[in-house]
Order: structure tokens, then C-alpha cells, then sequence
């Protein structure tokens, strides 16, 4: 056997089983220290909403097209949310921020979708109006002079609204009220319940500058519980949630806000509260949201159509081709060990697979598209590695293009096998018919997944706007497998029929194990 | 040797008679619905809600709680009469909690299995680029395909051949999910336009395997006519093109029979798609290139040439 053959034979089996240590269901991982350097990995499968169940939600900014939105404001609007998601205790949870107007936030395994929406949407404008001697009755929706605040000389007065920031200004004349305080100025703010009338409402701390505006404008405007009573009401999102009157000043920054709230909602609150008022209001543009019991059951049914239609595959490949079918199905099941190490692990698996092509072109310099794949490979995985792409979350769309991509995995092989065939009918000796086997079917497979390869660049470009993340999953997934299978069908199954023909020499090819005629 | 290049007006007229039905259902869907096919939430906007209750359930009494709501809503039941999937207009959140525990108390309790919104804006959004992304993606084939055959006389001739081909495979499918939307109910989703694009993807596979070995032929077999070499390398690739066919078969057909419920449709469209994809690439983008250079629509039948 050349020795060429040999080196690239040992470097498939060491691929194959680090990828099978990869692919391990409880792989131990991957732990090492270098100097400092240090690796700590575990290899696991991330599975996407669809299939782990979570909540998907794509929110606009709910503000006039013609607007400009500064990307300052988007951007903290996403750290406000993210704080809130971090707050709700979602492990892995997903902000970021799409475009110029939009956010797209994913919760994995959340249980009451409903709940975390309206926690981390509502903009959460918490503010103490002065309200003066009018009593104003939870629910009421009213207009207020924020951003100007009292102490900063805003007075009450009508005013013809244009559009403004919050989602709820109208468009009629109202009269605003002066805002003395926003929950800006809170330090804490925490859900508490009464021990005697059981209602739940929220505990809060103000900063030292709060304080002061606080006891300054209580001490004003305090009524000592004597009619006519001075009312300060507290509005969230300029919707009156509770209207107490200044029994006296209160100069230490600590109270309460009570009201009928029932325990979610206070949860919701204080969250809110605590990470502040978003700058921008939002509407919902999207709700996506799986319950976890129809991910588990789409995951089964995956695998159990994926093992059987596999299972297909190997089969006619072995009675159709015979010896160079069992060889295609060995390259095909490495195919799929190379995937999945690849879903799991991301650039370092490209990377070595990169690796394997380019030194099989440095051993003899014939294939020159072995050097432009595994170079394309390597660039990949350097800008994977630099971006951070470590691994492919798995989505059902992904999955049906990874088992879809099996039953295509093996139109090379067919081409070759079929050259092959054709070759050793024309009369040439069985060495040759292989080479000519793998040169001649080149341009096809090359050219045909090249069309494919552009699809998918295509389908990856468009997919963030359709329906977010599936479409760009069933992109990668096939994209990579067009990849992979270009090395294992390729590469693989010829440096097997090499090895099997250094073993077995001419003779085998009148042998019935060739299915030649 | 059998020729199919000479029959080629008969499987152009088998396409047609597949494709008309398509066309048709699609100018009755454009009437009834606005669109050539039914289209889902992720083009139109609204709401889809799947639940599944604890004993079996009518979903006609789901029916009524929702438009009790004036929320004219179809319900169905999905894989099993426990289960429900609701399709109905936009949804507020707010909306939404007071519905479900409306259906909660008039029908029962339930696990929510699956709730999509989708807004108008969107919808509008996804449904054009859907329509830019097939036109990109055939204009960078159709490009492809002549770089591939620069050397070959003609190549712009292959590249469009493959083209109509490719509009062929678009065609059927989307004809014939046509006719499933309008007997079966089947509402096009973002996960049908990404089976149509990779419709698109594989059709020219075929194609550019019979394309690559007529380019070889030609320098190999220069006396020949080209009907001849054309209709050699159909026959040459042909084993190849059926046994690949078969694998794919094999896979979706599994995919179908033991796959999830929610990726039926795409496998569907995607396995009409593939045989659609072989059928023309072999019996209609081959013969119309020899249509194009000998100017011959219809073959005739001869006697082969001594071999």
C-alpha cells in the first residue's frame, strides 16, 4: 500500500474516534490545563425551543416608522430586558437585538409564557404624581409632565400630547399631572405581604437623591390626615395603580405601595422596578412558545424515522453495490459521527477535518480541490472560532435536513461506483477503474453540490426573516452535511477502496463482490 | 438503446397534464384566498394554538368559546382527539388569558402544546423575501451554470434549460400544495418556502450531472449528432440518477411515516419535489436543450445508428 494510503488511513481512524468520543451520549467532556490555558468543556447537544420547549418573542419598538430610534436606546433597552429575563432565573436565556427597531428574546423551558412576556415587555414606567387634592381611582389613565419632573419646575397644565414616548399617551388634550419621583430614583424594591390583611404590594428604598426630593415634597405638601387631603398617587405605565394622601413628611425614603395586586404581579413589579424604566416602548411582533412535552415527542419521532431510514440507506447501498457498497456505508456512518461531532462542538471539528483534506493534498499534490476544501474549512473554522460558534443548536428543521442529508449523502459514492462500473465494462484493470472512478464523477458531484451550497447560502441570507432561527437551522445543518460529505464520500471511501485493492490486488475484479455486470 | 430525447414531446406533455391541474387549483385558491395558495400566520399574521386536553374533545364546542370572543376561529383536531390546533386572527396577550381560561372552564383543563403570533408586519415581511429569495436563488444558479459550462458552445443555452426545469419543479409542487390547501386545508408556512428552496437546490443536481456528461461526450464523441451524444448521456447517468432517487425516497418515506407530525408537510412538498426534480431535469431540461440547438420541438423516431 502506498504510504500516502497508510498516513491518511490512520488519520480517519483518529478522526472516527474522537468523534465518537464526541458523539458519546454522556461524553466526559473535554478538561485540560496548559500552562494557563485551560479547557473545560462538556460535549452536549443544545436543543433549540421547538424541541426543549421555551418561549420565542420578537418585540418591535412601538414608536412611529418615520422615528429614528438612536441605537443607544435599543441597546439599553436590551440590557433592561436582559436583566429582567436573568431576574425571572431562565437558564440560557437568549436578547438580542435585530435590526434598528427590534429585539428577539428566547427563554428556554419556561413554564407560564404569558407571565414572562408581560415581565419583561411592559416598559415599566413607575411614577409618583402629585395629584394635589383630586383623588384619581386605580386604573385611571392619565398624562404626566415626566420626563420633567416638579422638582425640575414642571407644573401641572393641559397639554396637547403629540406623540410621545410611552405607548399609552393619547392624542387628546389631557391634563398633565406634575411627576415628582420616577422608579428611576428606587434603590430596592421588593414584593412583601401584608401579615394581616393578606394583599400583596411592594417595599421600596430610594436613593439618597430620591430621599430628598421625596421629603422635600412630602414635607410640603403634607396634610396631617385633616381634610382637604393631599393626594400622591403612583402610576405604572401612567396608569394609576394606588392613591394614597401625605399623612406627613416622610424624610427616610423608605415606603410602600399597596393596591389589589395578586402575587405575580407583584413578583412582576419589583423586577421591573428594580432594573428600570425601558426607554422605548414595545409591541409584540411575534409569539412563539412550545410546550415541553411536544419537543420530547418530535425528538423521538426524529430519531426513530432517522435510524430506520438510515438503516434503508446502509442496506440497498450494501445488496445494490455489494464490497464498495459496504465501504460507502462505513464513509456514510462516519458522515454521520462527523456531523453530530460537529453539531456538538463546532469549529474545532471542521477544523480537523480541514486539517485531513489538506494534508492529503500535501502527500501527493494530485488533488487540488482536497487543498480548497480543507482550506475553506480552516478559514471557517477560524471565523467560527473568532465568533464564537461553538456548535449547532439543534432545531426540528435541522434535525429533517441532517437525516434528509443522509439519504443524499450517498449520491457521490453512486456516481463513483457507477463510473467505476462502467470503466470496468469498457475493459480497463480494476486500479484504474477506480482512479478513473473518483476523477471522472469529480465535476458532477462538485458541480451539483455547489448548486446545492448556494441554496443554502441563500436560504442562511432570508432566513432571518422568515420565522426566525428554523429556517437558518435547516441551512446550516444541510450546508455542513454538503461539506462533510464531500471528505467522507470522497476522501474516505477512496482511500478504503485503495487499502481494499492493496490488499486484494486484480483479482478481485472479476469477483462477484464488485457487482460489475 | 432506448431514446428518450427523441420522445421528448411526450414527457413534455406529461408535465404539462401534471402541472395544469396545479395551475388551475392555484388560479381557484388566488380567487378564494388572495393568494395562489393558502398561505399561514407566518405570511398573513395571526394566531395558531395547540392544545391538548385531558379527555377527548369536540372541537366545535373550542370553536365556540372562541367566537363567543368574536374570534372566528378553525379548530381541528391534530394527531389525536385529545388535540387541537386553533387558527384564528391576531391575539393579544391580554386577549389571550382571558380565552384560555374561558376554554379552560367551558371545555376543560389543558396543556398548552404549542401558541404562535404572529404580527401583520411580519407576515407582510417574510412574504417578500420569500419571492426575492426563490429570484436570487435562481439567478445565481442560472449564473453557476454557465461559469460551470463556459467551455461548452452555448452554455447560457444549459443554464436556462435548467431554469425552466427548475420553474418546472416550482411549479408542481407548489401546484399540487395548491390542491392539498384546497382539499386538505394545508397552509403554507416559512417551513414550505425553505422545502421549495431546496426544491430549487436539488432540481439542478440532476441536471448538472446529465449537463456534465454531455460536456464530456462532446470532446469524446465528435461525429456524433447531438441527439445522439445528448441522448447517450441521459442513458449513462441514468442508473446513477434512479439509485440516488431511491435513497432519498427511502429517507423521506421514513421521515413521513415515523417523523413528528409538524414536519409532515415539509417532507411532503420536499418528496414531490425531488421526484419532480429528477423527472425534469432528464425528461425536460436535457431534450429542451436539444429543442434549442437542433430547433426541433417535437423528436422523431428512428431507427438507433449502428454502434
Amino acid at each position: 500500500m502506498q504510504r500516502k494510503n497508510v498516513v491518511l488511513l490512520i488519520l480517519i481512524l483518529v478522526l472516527a474516534a474522537l468523534a465518537v468520543y464526541v458523539d458519546l451520549p454522556k461524553s466526559p467532556g473535554l478538561r485540560f490545563k496548559i500552562g494557563s490555558w485551560e479547557v473545560d468543556r462538556d460535549f452536549s447537544i443544545r436543543q433549540g425551543l421547538d424541541l426543549r420547549g421555551g418561549l420565542q418573542v420578537l418585540l418591535e419598538a412601538d414608536v412611529p416608522v418615520t422615528q429614528t430610534l438612536e441605537a443607544e436606546a435599543l441597546q439599553q433597552v436590551k440590557t433592561i430586558i436582559d436583566n429582567r429575563v436573568n431576574a425571572l432565573g431562565v437558564t440560557e436565556p437568549l436578547v438580542q437585538t435585530q435590526g434598528s427597531r427590534r429585539i428577539i428574546v428566547e427563554l428556554p423551558g419556561i413554564d407560564d409564557p404569558d407571565q414572562a412576556i408581560a415581565t419583561f415587555k411592559e416598559t415599566g414606567l413607575l411614577e409618583f404624581i402629585d395629584a394635589g387634592y383630586t383623588f384619581l381611582a386605580p386604573g385611571t389613565r392619565v398624562a404626566t409632565t415626566y420626563p420633567k419632573l416638579s422638582a425640575e419646575g414642571a407644573t401641572g397644565g393641559v397639554i396637547t400630547p403629540t406623540l410621545g414616548v410611552t405607548a399609552t399617551a393619547t392624542t387628546t388634550p389631557t391634563y398633565a399631572y406634575p411627576t415628582v419621583l420616577t422608579g428611576s430614583y428606587l434603590k430596592t424594591a421588593n414584593a412583601y405581604r401584608d401579615p394581616t390583611t393578606g394583599e400583596f404590594g411592594i417595599n421600596f428604598e430610594l436613593t439618597d437623591e430620591g430621599a430628598k426630593l421625596f421629603g422635600d415634597f412630602t414635607a410640603a405638601h403634607a396634610d396631617n390626615n385633616q381634610e382637604p387631603f393631599y393626594y400622591l398617587a403612583i402610576a405604572l405605565d401612567k396608569e394609576i395603580i394606588s392613591c394614597p394622601h401625605i399623612v406627613s413628611a416622610i424624610p427616610d425614603g423608605q415606603g410602600q405601595i399597596s393596591g389589589s395586586f395578586t402575587l405575580e404581579e407583584v413578583q412582576q413589579l419589583a423586577i421591573q422596578l428594580q432594573y428600570g424604566a425601558l426607554p422605548i416602548p414595545l409591541k409584540i411582533e411575534t409569539v412563539r412558545s412550545v410546550g415541553p412535552s411536544l419537543g420530547q415527542d418530535s425528538i423521538q419521532r426524529s430519531m426513530r424515522a432517522g435510524v430506520v431510514g438510515l438503516g434503508i440507506v446502509l442496506l440497498f447501498m450494501l445488496i445494490y453495490y455489494r464490497l464498495p457498497g459496504l465501504l460507502a456505508d462505513i464513509a456514510l456512518v462516519l458522515y454521520g459521527l462527523l456531523n453530530f461531532a460537529v453539531f456538538k462542538v463546532g469549529w474545532p471539528a471542521l477544523m480537523l477535518i480541514g486539517l485531513v483534506l489538506i494534508i492529503s493534498y500535501l502527500m501527493d499534490r494530485t488533488d487540488i480541490w482536497a487543498l480548497g476544501l480543507g482550506g475553506l474549512l480552516l478559514a471557517a473554522a477560524i471565523a467560527f472560532g473568532v465568533t464564537g460558534f461553538t456548535g449547532v443548536t439543534l432545531t426540528l428543521p435541522a434535525i429533517t435536513g441532517f437525516i434528509l442529508s443522509t439519504g443524499m449523502a450517498v449520491d457521490a459514492n453512486i456516481l463513483v461506483f457507477e463510473r467505476m462500473k462502467e470503466e470496468l465494462r469498457a475493459g480497463k484493470s480494476l486500479n484504474a477503474a477506480i482512479e478513473a472512478g473518483f476523477n471522472r464523477a469529480w465535476t458532477s458531484i462538485r458541480d451539483s453540490n455547489i448548486s446545492t451550497l448556494i441554496t443554502c447560502v441563500i436560504l442562511f441570507y432570508f432566513g432571518q426573516a422568515f420565522a426566525a432561527g428554523s429556517v437558518r437551522g435547516f441551512a446550516i445543518t444541510l450546508a455542513l452535511g454538503v461539506i462533510i460529505n464531500l471528505f467522507t464520500a470522497i476522501t474516505v471511501t477512496r482511500t478504503l477502496m485503495r487499502a481494499l485493492y492493496a490488499w486484494s490486488g486484480e483479482k478481485l475484479r472479476d469477483s462477484e463482490l464488485l457487482a460489475a455486470r | 438503446m432506448f431514446n428518450i430525447v427523441e420522445r421528448r414531446h411526450w414527457f413534455f406533455l406529461i408535465s404539462a397534464l401534471i402541472i395544469i391541474p396545479g395551475v388551475v387549483a392555484m388560479v381557484i385558491a388566488g380567487v378564494r384566498f388572495g393568494a395562489p395558495f393558502r398561505l399561514g400566520i407566518d405570511f398573513t399574521g395571526g394566531t395558531l394554538w395547540e392544545m391538548r386536553f385531558s379527555g377527548d374533545v369536540q372541537p366545535g364546542s373550542v370553536r365556540q368559546v372562541f367566537a363567543d370572543n368574536d374570534l372566528p376561529a378553525t379548530v381541528q383536531t391534530t394527531s389525536d382527539a385529545q388535540t387541537v390546533m386553533i387558527r384564528t386572527k391576531e391575539m393579544q396577550p391580554t386577549t389571550k388569558a382571558a380565552i384560555g381560561s374561558a376554554v379552560a372552564g367551558a371545555v376543560g383543563p389543558y396543556e398548552e402544546l404549542r401558541f404562535e403570533y404572529v404580527g401583520p408586519a411580519v407576515g407582510a415581511e417574510v412574504a417578500r423575501a420569500a419571492v426575492v429569495a426563490i429570484a436570487v436563488a435562481a439567478l445565481f444558479i442560472l449564473l453557476y451554470i454557465i461559469y460551470a459550462f463556459r467551455k461548452v458552445p452555448n452554455a447560457l443555452r444549459y443554464g436556462l434549460c435548467a431554469i425552466i426545469a427548475m420553474i418546472h419543479d416550482i411549479l408542481v409542487t407548489v401546484g399540487l400544495f395548491a390542491i392539498a390547501g384546497l382539499v386538505l386545508g394545508w397552509e403554507a408556512d416559512a417551513l414550505f418556502l425553505t422545502a421549495v428552496l431546496t426544491v430549487v437546490g436539488f432540481s439542478v443536481q440532476d441536471t448538472i450531472v446529465v449537463y456534465d456528461r454531455i460536456r464530456e461526450n462532446i470532446h469524446k464523441r465528435r461525429g456524433e449528432p447531438f441527439e445522439t451524444i445528448v441522448n447517450r448521456s441521459l442513458l449513462e447517468t441514468l442508473h446513477r440518477s434512479l439509485v440516488t432517487q431511491l435513497n432519498a425516497i427511502f429517507v423521506m418515506i421514513a421521515l413521513l411515516l415515523f417523523g413528528g407530525a409538524t414536519m409532515k408537510q415539509f417532507v411532503a412538498v420536499l418528496l414531490v419535489g425531488m421526484l419532480s426534480g429528477t423527472y425534469s431535469s432528464l425528461f425536460n431540461a436535457v431534450p429542451l436543450v436539444v429543442v434549442w440547438e437542433t430547433g426541433k420541438l417535437i423528436g422523431r423516431v428512428r431507427k438507433p445508428l449502428p454502434t
